[in-house]
């Protein structure tokens, strides 16, 4: 039994995966609030499945990238729960289960780019070859400066959906789905990762200069 | 669940230090603390995104070096406690979080509590069970606060706090003006020892009469900081080499005074004959000292626990856990939020 989340988007998502295939998948009613929903999805999903966390045999986790917040709850969770249960943990690059997804529900066919929403006016970007392999990516791109080189694929993901100057052929799906993650992995089908965030920015802090006169 | 002397593992991530503490009843067994203090020094204070950072890469090692230290098997532990406010919201996220899955990888209780109430319960560790009702006053970089405690787990009233810096803040900041590294409260503290707490008449904070009426237990240090930046300027441009010790003794002085002062006075307002002093302030060699010398002559007992728990860490947020897992009350519940103001009147999240 593998246990799959993934909280690199606003929505939460959880799976578990038997070996054979999905056999129960959760998403959240609400999005963002990913610490406060994760743990509830977790159970819930686990008894619908009447296991409990002690029948897992390995953690799949969402890696990003996404908003770091919620990127953290997901990993933290990940490496807590395979630590206690003394399972391995398996981190897969956020954007990688969406390509996997795309292509076999076929709402692509050949080389094609997923894109998710990184704020600022940015995107996380990967790019894909026709059976959904990264060939290049993920970083954060301004979606104006990347029109140009990605003109004529299809755009997978939140990310072609929020600039369509810039991604006029955006496809579905929106989101990573943990069902899918569970594939992936179960599948062999992606590279798998520490469970390590890709927060691909540095932290925004800045050395203080002298302090400032008072009088 | 009511055991009487209960194995919990508590988890404290509300600022730069990560703290896994484990205690059996009110025996400390284990206080694994990571801290990131060093990569906060060089922009002068904790940076949130690099305390989250910190925190997810720290949780799992620290787990499991206090369970070491502890002796303990994970599966033993009877409950699992953790900061849920007040304190940085990401940072407080990542034990949050962390706890959970404890929580339900273990298949034990989970308790999100208070921090501050944590501050107070610590002490239990070190001198036994609380004295009720007693006064706690907490001090830290990022909170000072006068606290009426009826019953540690479920009953503590705020009689005041600062309007405006922490009072560790304010040591900080003069810190960072005498050219001392961060943080400033070991350095200052040590500057003062060969300095003059009367060289420098600096501003009591809210002491006024009029200032008393509104408020009789509230802190303000952010004059006093101002104070401080501009006698050091005048001297600067004066030409003269600045006091650094004298400055660092009359300035630590002037918090002391006030903090004691205000502690003592809202003792006897509540007919209160115990104070317990807490928070990384705490640490102050001047602050136990005052305390000490002047509530002894009012015939008031001060409990101060030693450095290491005062700072945030594990071992107050178990030590709490164990005092609520014991009186009896129900655990939280798997939503729990993590809240950066959750007030003091609320002990126990549900
Ligand atoms: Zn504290």
């Amino acid at each position: 039994m593998l246990l799959a989340f993934d909280t690199s988007s606003p929505t939460v998502t959880v799976a578990v995966h038997d070996g054979e295939d999905v056999v129960a998948e959760l998403a959240s009613s609400e999005t963002m609030r990913h610490g406060e929903q994760l743990t509830p999805l977790v159970d819930e999903v686990l008894r619908r499945m009447t296991i409990t966390a002690r029948d897992l045999t390995a953690i799949a986790v969402g890696v990003g990238p996404g908003p770091f917040t919620g990127l953290r709850v997901g990993l933290v969770s990940a490496r807590t729960m395979a630590y206690v249960l003394e399972v391995p943990v398996y981190g897969v690059c956020s954007l990688d289960a969406l390509a996997i997804e795309a292509v076999d529900s076929g709402t692509v066919t050949g080389p094609f780019v997923v894109a998710s929403d990184a704020r600022r006016r940015e995107v996380y970007l990967a790019t894909y070859d026709d059976a959904g392999l990264r060939v290049s990516g993920p970083d954060v791109q301004r979606p104006a400066d990347v029109a140009d080189s990605i003109a004529g694929r299809p755009v997978v993901g939140e990310g072609a959906a929020l600039y369509p100057d810039a991604f006029p052929d955006a496809r579905g799906p929106r989101r990573p789905s943990a069902g899918w993650l569970a594939r992936c992995v179960t599948e062999e089908r992606v590279e798998l990762l520490d469970p390590e965030p890709l927060y691909l920015r540095r932290p925004d802090a800045e050395i203080p200069r002298a302090p400032k006169p008072v009088s | 669940m009511t055991v009487d002397e209960p194995l919990v593992l508590g988890i404290e991530t509300s600022c730069d230090e990560t703290g896994v503490g484990v205690v059996r009843g009110h025996t400390l067994l284990a206080d694994a603390v990571a801290s990131s203090v060093d990569e906060h020094a060089r922009f002068g204070g904790v940076v949130p995104e690099v305390a989250s950072r910190a925190h997810l890469e720290a949780m799992v090692p620290t787990v499991e070096r206090a369970c070491e230290t502890a002796g303990i098997a994970l599966h033993d532990v009877d409950a699992i406690a953790v900061t849920s406010g007040p304190g940085l919201a990401g940072a407080l996220l990542v034990g949050v979080a962390a706890a959970k899955s404890l929580a339900l990888s273990l298949g034990k209780p989970l308790y999100g509590v208070n921090h501050l109430a944590a501050h107070v319960a610590v002490d239990q560790l070190e001198h036994g069970p609380l004295p009720e009702p007693c006064l706690a006053l907490l001090v830290s970089g990022g909170h000072s606060s006068l606290l009426r405690v009826t019953d540690v787990t479920s009953a503590i009233d705020p009689l005041g706090s600062t309007i405006d810096d922490a009072a560790g803040e304010a040591f900080d900041k003069v810190a960072r003006l005498l050219g001392l590294p961060f943080p400033g409260g070991p350095h200052i503290d040590r500057e003062a020892r060969s300095g003059s707490s009367v060289a420098i008449d600096f501003p009591r904070g809210l002491t006024s009469r009029r200032d008393l009426e509104r408020h009789r237990f509230d802190f303000s240090f952010s004059g006093l900081k101002t104070a401080v930046a501009r006698w050091v300027e005048a001297r600067e441009r004066s030409g003269e080499p600045v006091p650094v010790a004298d400055v660092a003794a009359s300035f630590q002085e002037a918090v002391c005074d006030v903090l004691v002062r205000k502690a003592l006075d809202a003792a006897a307002a509540e007919g209160i004959e115990d104070l317990l002093i807490g928070g990384g302030v705490a640490a102050n060699s001047r602050l136990r000292s005052l305390a000490e010398e002047r509530a002894s002559k009012l015939g008031i007992r001060v409990r101060v626990p030693r450095p290491g728990l005062c700072t945030d860490n594990g071992a107050m947020v178990a030590a709490l856990g164990s005092s609520i897992v014991s009186r009896g009350h129900a655990p939280s519940s798997y939503d729990l939020p993590a809240d950066s103001s959750l007030p003091v009147t609320s002990v126990l999240a549900d």
